[in-house]
Parts: C-alpha cells; sequence; structure tokens
C-alpha cells in the first residue's frame, strides 16, 4: 500500500494488553504516515503502555502533555513547524482515546478544526476509559456494563446512546471526516492515507476492541471489530468538505448480521434480556435505514 | 548601543513591546480582562508587519498553555500572556511546561481570583501557581514589565534553567496605565538575547525523541529533583543576567531592592505596583524622623532567601504586606519569609498585613497606618496577630 509498509515505526514490546485493538491501530497508521510524521497523545492506554520512561515504543518524534489537549498542542507543534520552515513534507497527528476526545478533550478538538490546522486527528475509540478500570465514557454504547454505569437490578448498564462524534466534527466543515476499524485495514490505511494528504484538518474515527474492557478473548479483537460492521453497530464511511448529508459508505455488508452475533461475544453486554437486545436491534436497524445499509438477515 | 525610545504606553503594551523586541515565533492566547491588550498588540504587530510570528488564537487558556507547549517542544520561542481565572485555567499545563523544561514566557495581568468575581488587582493569581516550576517576576511600573519580559526571555532558556517565566504587571493599576517607558532598540535585544537553541533537541523527525514520558516510581523524583535545582540554579543565572541588562540598558535590577534600610527599624515588604506608594509613604515618615524602610521583592520564585535574610536581619521588625491570602494560613510571602528567619539567632519580628485584595487601594495612609502596628509589635516584644487585614471598610462588615 506504501512504501512504508516494511518499516516499523511502532516497535514491539510496548506494554499494550495482549489483543489491543490500540496497539494493532497505532502499528498500521504510522505505516500509513511514515517517518516524516510528528505525533502528539494524550493521558491514556496508549501514553502508559508505550512511553514508560526509560523506553518508548515510538520510532518517531512524539510529545505527550496531558489528557484533553492532544488536539492543542499538535496546533502548536504545526504553527511552530510552519514559523520555522520545517513543516514541507512533514505530518502531524494528533491520537486522542475515546475519552480525551468524546468527553474531556472536546473543546480542544472543536478549536483545532475549527483553526483549520493541517493536522490529521485519530480517535482510538474502545469505548470507555479503560485506563482507570473501565469506566463509562460518551463513548459507551446503550447497555454496556461499565465499573461505572455497571448493569443491575435497576441498571441495564448504560443508559445513554454513543455520541456519534465523527458527524459533530465533519459538522465543523473539515476537509476530510472518517470511521475506520482496525478489522478493515486496508480502509483503515485508505483513510489514514487520504487524512494526511488532506491540506487541513481531518478526522478519523477508529473503532478499536479492548478485551480487558469488552470482556472478549484476546484472540477475538479483529472478529469482533468485524462484526462490529457486520451487524451495522459500527458503520464505516467518510465524508469531505464536512458534507454529511452525502457522505459515502465504504464498507457496505452485503447482509447485514443480527446484533446478537455481535453483543453476545461481549460479557459487557451478558446480562442483556432478549427485548433489551430488540431494543438495541431496532436502533441499529433505523440508523442503517439513514445510512442506506441492506436490511437484516 | 542604539538610542532608546521614550514611549508613553500602557503596561500591556509596555509587556507586549518587551515580548516583541525578543522576536517570539509564535504567540497562543486567549483573550482575558485585564491582559487582553498583550494579545491585540501582537496581532497587530504580525498584522502590521512588525514582527515575524503567528499567533494562534486558541478556545480557552488550557489551550493557551497546551500550543506553548507543543511549539515551544518544536524549538520556536514562544509567548503568551493571561490573568486571573485563565492561570488558574492553564494551571495543570504550567506545572507540565516546567517539568518538560519549556522556558515559555507569560505576562500576567495579576487580578483577583473568583468567587466573587472581580477583574481588579491582586496577586492571588499567579501565587496560587507558585508551585509549578515557573520562574515568578513582579513589577512595579511598566518599565519594569518591559525590561523584565526581555530579561525572562534570556533567564528562561539558558541553559541552566529551561523553565517558563512568569512576568506580572498589576491589573488596571499597570496593565491600563499609561506611563514614560524606555524602549530598547531592536539591535541590541538582538545582542543581548542570542536566538532561542534548544539544548536537549526538539520534535523533529530527523531526531526522533519522546516527549512527555510516563515516569514510575524510580525515575519521577529525580526528575522533581533535577527540575528543582534548575530553578535554585537560576538564582546565580538572574544575577548575572540582570547585572549584564543593567550594564547594556542602564537599569539595575534585583531580586529584592531596598529604599532607606540601611538604618531601619521597620522595613515594609512588598510586591509590584504598591511599592511606588509606599515609597511615598516611606519618604513622608522619614521626613518625620521614623526609622522606616522598603523592600520590594521582584523576584518571588526562586524565593530569594538568602538576599532577604541580609536586607531584612538588622531590622526590629519587618512588615509583609500582602495582594494575597492562603485561607487557614498567612499571605504566601509571610509563611515563606517566617521559614527563612526560622533558623536564623538575628532576626526581626515578622507582622503579615493583608490589604490591596480585588483592587482596594494601598494609600500612603495605608502604609503609615502599617507602620504603627509593627512599632507596636516592636514595643510588645511581640506577634500577638499574626495576620491583619487592612483598609477594611467597616460600613460593609457590619
Amino acid at each position: 500500500m506504501t512504501q512504508n509498509e516494511d518499516i516499523e515505526l511502532f516497535a514491539s514490546g510496548h506494554r499494550a494488553c495482549a489483543g489491543c485493538g490500540e496497539g494493532t491501530a497505532v502499528r498500521q497508521i504510522l505505516k500509513v504516515a511514515g517517518p516524516n510524521t510528528i505525533a502528539t497523545i494524550c493521558t491514556g492506554c496508549l501514553e502508559v503502555v508505550s512511553t514508560g520512561y526509560p523506553e518508548t515504543a515510538w520510532e518517531i518524534p512524539l510529545i505527550h502533555a496531558a489528557f484533553e489537549n492532544s488536539a492543542s498542542v499538535a496546533s502548536g507543534v504545526e504553527v511552530a513547524l510552519k514559523e520555522l520552515g520545517r513543516k514541507e513534507g512533514v505530518n502531524v497527528l494528533a491520537f486522542g482515546g475515546d475519552g480525551g476526545t468524546f468527553d474531556i478533550g472536546l473543546q480542544a478538538l472543536s478549536g483545532m478544526l475549527e483553526r483549520g490546522h493541517d493536522i490529521t486527528y485519530i480517535c482510538l475509540d474502545n469505548e470507555a476509559y479503560m485506563n482507570t478500570g473501565i469506566q463509562r465514557c460518551s463513548s459507551t454504547p446503550y447497555g454496556a456494563s461499565t465499573t461505572t454505569s455497571p448493569s443491575g437490578k435497576y441498571s441495564i448498564g448504560e443508559s445513554k446512546q454513543k455520541k456519534p462524534i465523527a458527524a459533530i466534527c465533519a459538522a465543523h466543515g473539515i476537509p476530510y471526516t472518517a470511521t475506520a476499524n482496525i478489522a478493515y485495514i486496508n480502509d483503515l490505511k485508505k483513510k489514514v492515507k487520504k487524512a494526511i494528504e488532506t491540506e487541513g484538518p481531518s478526522f478519523l474515527h477508529v473503532f478499536a476492541p479492548c478485551p480487558t474492557g469488552w470482556r472478549h478473548g484476546s484472540d477475538d479483537t479483529i472478529e469482533i471489530g468485524r462484526l462490529a460492521v457486520q451487524t451495522g453497530v459500527f458503520v464505516l464511511w467518510e465524508a469531505v468538505d464536512g458534507d454529511i448529508c452525502n457522505l459515502k459508505v465504504t464498507v457496505m455488508p452485503k447482509k447485514r448480521k443480527p446484533v446478537e452475533e455481535y453483543l453476545k461475544r461481549q460479557k459487557r453486554f451478558a446480562h442483556l434480556t432478549e427485548e433489551d437486545i430488540a431494543k438495541i436491534q431496532q436502533e441499529v436497524d433505523e440508523k442503517c435505514d439513514r445510512y442506506g445499509l441492506p436490511k437484516r438477515e | 548601543m542604539g538610542e532608546q525610545k521614550s514611549m508613553t504606553i500602557k503596561g500591556n503594551m509596555a509587556t507586549a513591546m518587551g515580548a516583541k523586541l525578543c522576536r517570539p515565533n509564535v504567540v497562543p492566547a486567549y483573550p482575558i480582562t485585564p491582559s487582553t491588550l498583550f494579545p491585540e498588540k501582537m496581532s497587530e504587530f504580525i498584522a502590521d508587519g512588525e514582527l515575524d510570528a503567528s499567533m494562534i488564537n486558541v478556545e480557552s487558556e488550557h489551550s493557551a498553555m497546551s500550543a506553548c507547549i507543543g511549539a515551544s517542544a518544536t524549538g520556536a520561542r514562544v509567548v503568551t500572556a493571561s490573568a486571573s481565572q485563565g492561570v488558574a485555567l492553564m494551571h495543570e499545563m504550567l506545572f507540565i511546561a516546567s517539568g518538560m523544561r519549556l522556558p515559555i514566557v507569560m505576562a500576567v495581568g495579576n487580578r483577583a481570583l473568583s468567587a466573587p468575581i472581580n477583574i481588579w488587582c491582586d496577586h492571588q493569581d499567579t501565587i496560587a501557581s507558585r508551585d509549578s516550576g515557573c520562574l515568578q517576576f513582579y513589577a512595579e511600573n511598566n518599565q519594569e514589565g518591559l525590561d523584565l519580559m526581555i530579561n525572562a526571555f534570556r533567564i528562561g532558556e539558558d541553559e541552566r534553567v529551561l523553565l517558563p517565566v512568569i512576568v506580572g504587571i498589576d491589573a488596571f493599576v499597570l496593565t491600563h496605565t499609561i506611563e514614560g517607558v524606555k524602549v530598547p532598540a531592536q539591535e541590541d535585544v538582538d545582542d543581548f538575547l542570542p536566538p532561542y537553541k534548544p539544548k536537549h533537541g526538539t520534535l523533529d523527525h530527523r531526531d526522533p525523541a519522546t516527549f512527555g514520558s510516563f515516569a514510575p516510581p524510580e525515575y519521577y523524583q529525580e526528575f522533581k529533583f533535577e527540575q528543582t535545582k534548575a530553578m535554585e540554579d537560576s538564582r546565580d543565572v538572574i544575577d548575572e543576567i540582570f547585572a549584564d541588562y543593567a550594564n547594556r540598558f542602564g537599569r539595575d535590577y534585583k531580586k529584592v531592592s531596598t529604599y532607606a534600610c540601611e538604618d531601619a527599624d521597620v522595613i515594609l515588604l512588598t510586591m509590584g505596583s504598591m511599592t511606588g506608594t509606599a515609597r511615598e509613604a516611606v519618604k513622608k515618615m522619614r521626613e518625620e524622623g521614623k526609622k522606616v524602610g522598603l523592600a520590594k521583592l521582584t523576584v518571588y520564585r526562586p524565593f530569594p532567601m538568602p538576599e532577604l535574610k541580609d536586607i531584612l536581619s538588622s531590622a526590629k521588625g519587618v512588615a509583609v504586606i500582602e495582594r494575597n491570602i492562603s485561607p487557614g494560613s498567612t499571605g504566601a510571602v509571610y509563611a515563606e519569609l517566617a521559614g527563612t528567619f526560622v533558623n536564623e539567632k538575628k532576626r526581626p519580628l515578622l507582622k503579615n498585613f493583608i490589604t490591596g485584595l480585588g483592587g482596594r487601594d494601598t494609600l500612603v495612609d495605608t502604609f503609615e497606618e502599617i507602620y504603627d502596628k509593627t512599632i507596636e509589635v516592636i514595643e510588645n516584644g511581640e506577634v500577638k496577630v499574626l495576620v491583619e487585614w487592612i483598609a477594611m471598610n467597616e460600613e460593609v462588615m457590619r
């Protein structure tokens, strides 16, 4: 796909859990971005597993400052590179987890997008605060049991719908927005390439299953990611110039599998009743209709 | 040496002129009263081609300091300005800027913290970030604001220091007050302040490095030791660079400046713009035969313990006059000064006066009252009330 295919810029030996979707995502994204790249990251799993002093998994320049500001630190990097005459041919990537993007970093992200920096922002979404021990986030889907939205006699688990972060970012009118998934690596890499090649801000929402938090087998990560797309739980699309009315679905499942196949593989959904699953199915069906996905099997 | 141009300008303009002369590359900033004129002026300098730099009009002070960190780590010379709630909002990032050893310079229009909301002068905003690892300078007037900005870049960027520097100018009393200021010539500032060349590399793909690592217990304490050592080492660097500045530009800065202290029984210790009024009060009281002197704290971080010991130990009583309070304790300077003298045999009685909060005027009368109360302490031989609030409005208290 690129000339950097054999280059490893995210070194092995980092401390991510077995089967971590985030690790796979970063490794593949950096293969596309290549060595002429500077990255910023949020506090969170990625920072903890990859930057433990005196080691680092990063073969490119990396800066971590705090939790909520990957986008604003990257803004400083990008403007400084331009001002010092060093931006030409250099990519600036800003990574954030879902907590650092959907919740605490949303303001900084919005500011960066609005100001039009030439930055590719990549949200690695594992649908809860995993680094602190699986607390709910505005990225957590309805029905998922987390440590701060536990299922119980009077609780279904998470009671709110997942925030539509990519649409919110696209609504800023940025040149390129896409959703991606580590189970569809070629689609992901194409989108990374497009995002980087696009002048101005771009946003990638990357679905990255977490065996520890979702409580599935560490060898099931890719399978779970694939099921999310095949069931229509997570739709892969891209939009140009923020035109979400004309977004393009890039991976169209031929037939849509029932959501139960996705849910039943993860213990975070183990408590859901048939009625609960039916409710989730109905919501997914309605969403898929809006995206023009095929009817369910 | 080029001629120093005389200008009549506001304090914010003075810090902006000082910053401009230092040729910053990136200016991330967010408007807040009373420092807004700083980003406005920097924007104008850039718009008019007087300064080759980029503004980043960020969406918050937290992002302002975050962008400062990103830009500084990339190798740019970076300056910003803030005040009050803005300094509070970026509190987290000040520790990180210092921990990452980035010599960012920030002009602060020192303003009270909410609640109740108040836009006027006190020092609570920067005092609240005293432990962040930023050097802190406080200006008495607009000239000092300009000069201290130029010194701030040179000191912060010195290889022995590599820490952020905050230059405080009092809200409205300085930020919005027009005063005569001598502005050094650009070529002389260029000569005084070489271009910023980071000692430890930058974010550069040709030499990749990880900045802002996760440091486990085996390493964290050593990082903090090194950062603290840099602050300690800055003591000599400050003296050296202030002396160099005095040689070149004729204005002599000291961590602690004195007026009529030699034979003084009572010394008033002040910070910021109230010093000017205190000096007038001391002059008046000297004419009346009172043995009173004045010490002004220009450098609050690093806290100038040796200098304060030298200057104050011969007095019988010291009035520590502060525009900040740590509820449940004393003013910040008082506590640290008490610590400075705790092991000394020869030490003055120390009394803390809190006044001038939220823009309350500090008048000549105020300092006379403070002198009288300090004399009382000396006569009694003990400090019965450690912290006394001065210039209270009794009507409001009723």
